[in-house]
């Protein structure tokens, strides 16, 4: 049974010493109450569409078609469209692959680590950053789908998914790609059961709203989706305990897949891949680009839909300090690896970090150096966090700088490995910038449908937060 | 006349269907339940609710999950088709780990869900406290109270008189 106020008597050491009282920084701004909450969140999906969002709708769909453009003519063509030659046979594919699926991380660290945490800061910011974990996984699974050329070759006969070849030879499981295809399905279907069942009393909200209202269709179809649900108690004790035990199991699930995805590189041979910091590193890497992106949405989300209420200075700043202990620790993972590198005695370890930093690529290394490693460092400063446009502007800087790292690690390792005689330089192909350029408008086209027709935070948790909530009817909170 | 489910009694306040559990509970009623728009901190306790058995499920899903990753691969490398890769073994649980640590997590969150939803009785489309009109406030801001007349204490008067007792307000009857 939880912890109760009567379990814990006052200490009578409390009554001498009088401590200075630490107010809880307020979750939710000027004292609203669960009605205000459910008012103000389903309003925004009940409401008559925004001109803006048509707009954007329009030009999201419009860059999105830069993607589907370039997979017609790769899978008409095949893959030689894209700019990949030897040396370099895994370049922006897997560099977009590493880099949206970094993204997608930061959701799921704010919906079970830091509900493991119980850090309750996150319930409103948890559900849009759900929504970016499962839009940022479809375009990152664009790429390792694609990049075997004719698609269905992924299934058969099995380049990707476990299935025989025809010669009934099947994957090879010794492999850190296999175990890859494995880590990022398991996170896509995770990703969307946890959200789906997070979104399933706020549907149900919807559901009874449109019911009063009289319209029927809306309340079938969200209905449909609410599974029932009637907020009994005895389904709370189910669902509380199920949430739970989603949140512990995507806890390792989200450290294992970035874990994974870093031992497509660190378990091969190539100089500047083979290294044991890369899990961690790939890590906090992903935690750090996708904190940057939950930022970049949730600030211009904040001020369209005056969320200033429920998306206070304190999330900011809570985020801004994740990004800076995150952007530290990448930055301490790039001078590690150079001091490995030379402690290490590998000359073409060394080689590689040396030409890394001052070799043909020598650009994209110091951009996502001056983006990864000086950028974070603003956020030590209050000025910094509070001004919304600098946080907002600072953490585009992250998005491509994290999108740089990948490159860097990649492109550099790949174009000058063992032997002189097979070195060269990658340059991508117009198809691939295209394509990659789509990707963005296929994450906003999504993003976009899912503000305008789901509950974009979650009420029921919202509700709990809020001084209202305790059940002992105590401020002390 | 229609048949009756049973009481439903309003509650303003978290403090207040906090109390009013436990009233309810220490009476002895049985089948009840508590409608809130959000899960309150300590209603398990108040109504003298068990703990979930939700993570039986969890564990089963996941046992499962690891046995078939582990025997998949084990079955693909010994006997479907063994092939020298590399000069590395045909089978060993160490490059087997991450396909059936994932596949532990992925059986995990369905049984989970699934146990969820077995439990909770879910979907349910239609249930007697939906029809009522106060329904809607009980996913929004208010809290109810719910006293099914198959319970064995159920009296019309006597619960009714608890429900005032213990401060419901707006108290009907539910039509079945």
């Amino acid at each position: 049974m939880g912890a109760h106020a009567s379990d814990h008597p006052v200490p009578a050491i409390l009554a001498e010493v009088k401590p200075a009282v630490m107010p809880r920084p307020v979750l939710v701004a000027n004292n609203r109450d669960f009605h205000w909450i459910t008012e103000k969140i389903c309003g925004l999906v009940e409401g008559k569409t925004p001109v803006w969002w048509w707009w954007c709708f329009g030009a999201a769909a419009f860059v999105a078609s830069f993607t589907i453009a370039g997979l017609i003519y790769l899978v008409a063509t095949g893959v030689g469209v894209w700019g990949h030659a030897n040396p370099v046979n895994w370049a922006w594919d897997i560099v977009n692959f590493v880099f949206w699926i970094g993204i997608g991380h930061a959701g799921t660290l704010i919906s079970a680590i830091l509900c493991l945490l119980r850090q309750k800061w996150r319930t409103s910011i948890n559900r849009p950053a759900e929504a970016m974990t499962i839009f940022a996984v479809v375009c990152a699974a664009i790429f390792p789908v694609f990049h075997v050329g004719r698609i269905w070759f992924a299934v058969t006969p099995g380049w990707l998914f476990p299935f025989p070849n025809s010669n009934g030879i099947w994957q090879n499981f010794r492999s850190p790609l296999e175990w890859d295809v494995f880590a990022v399905s398991t996170y896509g279907t995770v990703s969307v059961l946890f959200w789906y069942v997070g979104l399933i009393p706020d549907l149900g909200t919807l559901r009874d709203r449109f019911t009063a209202a009289g319209n029927v269709l809306k309340a079938r179809i969200y209905g449909f989706f609410a599974m029932g649900w009637r907020g009994s108690n005895r389904q709370w004790s189910n669902y509380e305990m199920a949430y739970l035990i989603l949140a512990g199991i995507s806890t390792p699930l989200v450290l294992s897949v970035h874990t994974i995805v870093s031992f497509d590189f660190a378990v091969s041979l190539i100089p500047g891949w083979h290294t044991t910091i890369f899990p961690p590193y790939f890590v906090a890497g992903a935690i750090f680009s996708g904190f940057g992106m939950v930022l970049t949405l949730m600030l211009p989300l904040r001020a369209v839909y005056r969320l200033d209420d429920l998306i206070t200075q304190y999330h900011i700043d809570c985020m801004c300090k994740i990004i800076l202990a995150t952007g530290t620790m990448v930055g301490y993972a790039y001078s590690m690896e150079f001091f490995i590198a030379w402690y290490g005695a590998n000359p073409y370890e060394g080689f590689a970090f040396i030409n890394r930093a001052f070799g043909h690529y020598a650009w994209a290394y110091w951009i996502m150096i001056s983006c990864n490693v000086i950028t974070p460092q603003f956020f030590w400063f209050k000025a910094v966090r509070n001004n919304t446009t600098l946080v907002w502007i600072l953490c585009l800087f992250v998005n491509v700088g994290m999108w740089f790292e990948r490159f860097v690690i990649i492109v550099t390792s790949l174009a000058r490995d063992f032997l002189p005689s097979s070195w060269g330089y990658y340059s991508p192909s117009i198809v691939e910038i295209f394509t990659f350029f789509g990707t963005f408008g296929v994450f906003s086209v999504l993003f976009l449908l899912f503000i305008r027709f789901l509950p974009i935070m979650p009420m029921s948790e919202i509700k709990m937060v809020i001084p209202a909530a305790d059940p002992h009817g105590s401020t002390k909170h | 006349m229609n048949k009756t489910y049973g009481i439903i009694a309003a509650f303003d306040t978290t403090p207040e269907i906090y109390q009013a559990c436990e009233k309810v509970r220490d009476a002895g009623y049985t089948q009840w339940d508590a409608l809130t728009p959000f899960p309150v901190h300590g209603l398990d306790y108040a109504m003298g609710l068990r703990r979930s058995k939700v993570p039986r499920f969890s564990l089963a899903g996941g046992i499962t999950g690891f046995t078939v990753g582990m025997g998949f691969i084990a079955w693909l490398g010994l006997s479907e088709y063994p092939l020298v890769v590399g000069g590395k073994p045909m089978f060993s649980p160490m490059f087997a780990f991450p396909v059936s640590y994932e596949l532990t997590i992925l059986f995990t969150a369905f049984a989970t869900i699934g146990g969820m939803f077995f439990l909770n009785r879910l979907p349910m489309h239609y249930h007697p406290v939906m029809k009522a009109p106060q329904f809607v406030r009980a996913m929004d801001d208010r809290f109810y109270i719910v006293i099914e007349t198959n319970d064995p204490k159920f009296n019309a008067t006597a619960t009714r008189d608890l429900l005032v007792k213990i401060g419901g307000k707006d108290i009907a009857e539910l039509e079945a």
